[in-house]
C-alpha cells in the first residue's frame, strides 16, 4: 500500500534577516493522521505554519499540501486547507454569528452552514455578542468553528490550546480528536507535550529550524531508553544513591530532595529492575520504591533538545 | 471578476457592521469637520475676507473636501488594525481574491462618508451657505468629492498595510489633518508666500476644492493659479484618476505579498 501524503515538505528555508528561521525542514504528513510539531519556543514552528498555509512564501524548498504545489499554487492550497492562528484569527468588532457568516459568505457556502457550527461548538448561546467579549476558550472554538467551514482536508493549529484552562483545553483537544477520527490531517504545534503525546499519530521535534527527531510517540521515546527511578527510605543524603545510578545508566541523574527520589535515563538494555534494585541494595541503601519505565515526552525532549519543555 | 464583486460585498458588509458595532471614531471622525465649520465659520471668519466671495460659502466646500481627504486617515486605521490583527491571517489564507480586503474597505468607506456628508451639508445650508450652479454642477461637484475621498481612501489603506503598528498607524494618521492647512481649504492662496502657495496649490485638495466651489457657484477660479487648480474639474479629476491608477495595483499587490 502507498501512503499518500496530505503535507510533503523538502528542505523548507526561511530567513528574517540574520536570522535563519527555517534551515530545510522536511515534513511528511500521511492522509488523515495527526503530526505534532514539537519543540521550544523560537524553533521554527510558527514559521513553519505560516509557510505551509500560504502566508509566507519560503526563501528555497518546496512543498506540496493535499497535492498542491505551494510555491506554484498557493489558491489551489488556500481551498483545501485551514487554520487556526496562535491568536484568534476572527474579527473582535463583530459578533461570532457574523464571524461565521461573513467566512461562510466568503466561501460560497449557505449561511445554514454558519448556524450549524455555531451550534456544534456551543456557541449559539454567545452567537449575537461581539467577539471580542468572548473568554478565550470561546474564541479558539469560534477560530476552530470558523476553519471548519468548509471541510478542510488538512487543519493547521498553532498551539491550539495555549493560555486556556484546562477545561477548554480539553475541549479543544476533543475536537482535534474527533477530526482525526474523521479523516481530517492536522498539523498542530504545541509546547505541551502531554498534549502531543495524546493528540499526535507522529511528532517532529523541530530544533533550530530542522526537524532534529520525527516518530511516533512511542518510538521517541524508545530513541532514548529507559528512565530508572528510585525512592529512598528514610531522611539520609541522596548522593550515594546518585552515584550507583550515574554508574548504571551512563547519564547524570537528576535529584529531587523532596519526593527523595533520584532518577537517570538509560539507553543499556541490559540494566533490568531486579538488577538495579540488587545494585542500590548491595551499596547499603534503603528504598521504599524503585521503577524502570519508559521515558515521559518530557524526558525525551528534554534528552533530544537539551532544553526543558512546558509540561502541561 | 465576478468573484470579486461577491467578495468585496461580503467584506463592504463586514465594515459596515464593524462600524455599526462601533461607531464612535466614524461618528467623530463625520462631526469633527462640523465643529470646524462652526469654528472657521464664526470664530474666525469675521477677520476673514475672501475676494470675490462670503466667506462661509468659501468654507463649506474647503470643508467638505478636508473632509473627504479625511479618508487617508480612516484608510490607515482600519488597514492598519486589520493588519497587526489575528483576522488578516484569516482573510489570506481563504481562497479570496486579494483584492477583496482593501476594495471592501475603500467601498464601505465612500459610503459611510457619503451619508456623513448630508449633516455637515445641512449644517452649511443652515449657515447660509447655498448651491448656486445648476442640479447637474451640484452633482458633479458630489462626484469628485466621492471619487476623491475614494482615491484617499486607497492611499490611507497602503500606507496602513505597510506600518509598523497600529501606534504608527495612529500616529501618521492623525497627523494628515496638517493636509489641508497646506491648501485653499480654509483660506485662499493668494495671501501665502510664492514657494507656499506653489506647494499649496499642487496639493490636490487645492484642486478639488476649487472644482467644487465652481461648480456650487460659490467662488470662481483663481486665474493665476497653478494648472490644477486653475483647471479644477480636470484637475480633480487627474489627480484622483491618476492616484487610484496607482495606488489600487501597488495595495493589491501589498495585500498578495507573501
Amino acid at each position: 500500500m502507498t501512503t499518500t501524503y496530505a503535507v510533503l515538505s523538502e528542505g523548507l528555508e526561511k530567513r528574517y534577516g540574520e536570522v535563519r528561521a527555517l534551515r530545510g525542514l522536511d515534513l511528511a504528513v500521511p492522509e488523515g493522521t495527526v503530526c505534532g510539531l514539537l519543540g521550544p519556543n523560537g524553533a521554527g514552528k510558527t514559521t513553519a505554519v505560516r509557510i505551509l498555509t500560504t502566508l509566507l512564501a519560503p526563501d528555497a524548498g518546496s512543498a506540496r499540501i493535499a497535492g498542491h504545489d505551494l510555491v506554484r499554487d498557493p489558491a489551489g492550497v488556500r481551498r483545501r486547507i485551514a487554520v487556526t492562528g496562535q491568536y484568534a484569527s476572527v474579527d473582535g468588532d463583530l459578533t461570532g454569528a457574523e464571524n461565521l457568516r461573513l467566512f461562510a459568505r466568503l466561501l460560497r457556502l449557505p449561511r445554514s452552514r454558519a448556524d450549524e457550527l455555531l451550534e456544534e461548538f456551543g456557541l449559539a448561546g454567545a452567537a449575537d455578542r461581539l467577539a471580542r467579549t468572548y473568554s478565550g476558550g470561546m474564541l479558539r472554538r469560534l477560530d476552530l468553528a470558523a476553519g471548519l467551514l468548509a471541510r478542510p482536508s488538512v487543519l493547521f493549529l498553532d498551539e491550539p490550546t495555549t493560555g486556556l484552562d484546562p477545561r477548554s483545553r480539553n475541549a479543544i483537544r476533543d475536537a482535534v480528536r474527533g477530526l482525526a477520527e474523521r479523516g481530517t490531517t492536522v498539523v498542530l504545534t504545541t509546547q505541551y507535550l502531554e498534549e502531543a503525546d495524546r493528540l499526535a499519530d507522529d511528532i517532529v521535534l523541530v530544533e533550530d529550524g530542522r526537524a532534529a527527531h520525527c516518530g511516533t510517540p512511542a518510538e521517541l521515546k524508545a530513541l532514548v531508553g529507559s528512565r530508572a527511578e528510585v525512592v529512598l527510605a528514610g531522611a539520609g543524603p541522596l548522593g550515594p544513591a546518585a552515584a550507583v545510578l550515574d554508574r548504571l545508566t551512563g547519564s547524570a541523574p537528576d535529584l529531587d530532595a523532596e519526593r527523595r527520589t533520584v532518577g537517570a535515563i538509560t539507553a543499556d538494555p541490559t540494566l533490568t529492575l531486579p538488577r538495579l534494585v540488587r545494585e542500590i541494595d548491595a551499596a547499603g541503601i534503603h528504598i521504599v520504591d524503585a521503577s524502570l519505565r519508559p521515558p515521559t515526552l518530557d524526558e525525551v525532549f528534554l534528552r533530544l533538545t537539551g532544553r526543558k519543555g512546558t509540561a502541561a | 471578476m465576478n468573484a470579486l464583486a461577491l467578495e468585496g460585498s461580503a467584506l463592504v458588509g463586514r465594515n459596515l457592521r464593524r462600524i455599526r458595532h462601533a461607531p464612535a471614531i466614524t461618528v467623530m471622525t463625520q462631526t469633527m469637520p462640523i465643529v470646524f465649520l462652526l469654528f472657521f465659520g464664526y470664530v474666525l471668519g469675521g477677520a476673514l475676507a475672501v475676494p470675490g466671495a462670503e466667506y462661509r460659502s468659501f468654507l463649506v466646500p474647503g470643508l467638505l473636501v478636508a473632509t473627504a481627504a479625511g479618508g487617508l486617515m480612516t484608510g490607515m486605521f482600519q488597514a492598519a488594525q486589520d493588519t497587526h490583527r489575528g483576522v488578516m491571517d484569516r482573510f489570506l489564507t481563504l481562497p479570496v481574491s486579494r483584492a477583496a480586503v482593501p476594495l471592501g474597505q475603500a467601498v464601505a468607506d465612500l459610503l459611510v462618508c457619503a451619508v456623513g456628508t448630508v449633516p455637515m451639508v445641512l449644517v452649511g445650508l443652515a449657515m447660509g451657505w447655498r448651491i448656486e450652479g445648476t442640479a447637474l454642477e451640484a452633482l458633479g461637484a458630489f462626484g469628485l468629492l466621492l471619487l476623491f475621498r475614494f482615491a484617499t481612501t486607497w492611499a490611507g489603506i497602503l500606507l496602513g498595510r505597510v506600518s509598523e503598528s497600529e501606534e504608527a498607524a495612529g500616529q501618521l494618521g492623525s497627523a494628515t489633518f496638517m493636509l489641508p492647512l497646506l491648501s485653499n481649504a480654509y483660506i485662499p492662496t493668494d495671501g501665502m508666500p510664492g514657494w507656499l502657495r506653489t506647494l499649496a496649490e499642487w496639493n490636490p485638495i487645492s484642486a478639488v476644492a476649487t472644482a467644487v466651489r465652481a461648480l456650487f457657484g460659490n467662488a470662481p477660479v483663481p486665474a493665476d493659479a497653478a494648472w490644477p487648480v486653475a483647471h479644477p474639474v480636470a484637475g480633480s479629476l487627474l489627480w484622483s484618476l491618476g492616484l487610484l491608477a496607482v495606488l489600487v495595483p501597488l495595495t493589491v499587490r501589498r495585500y498578495a505579498r507573501r
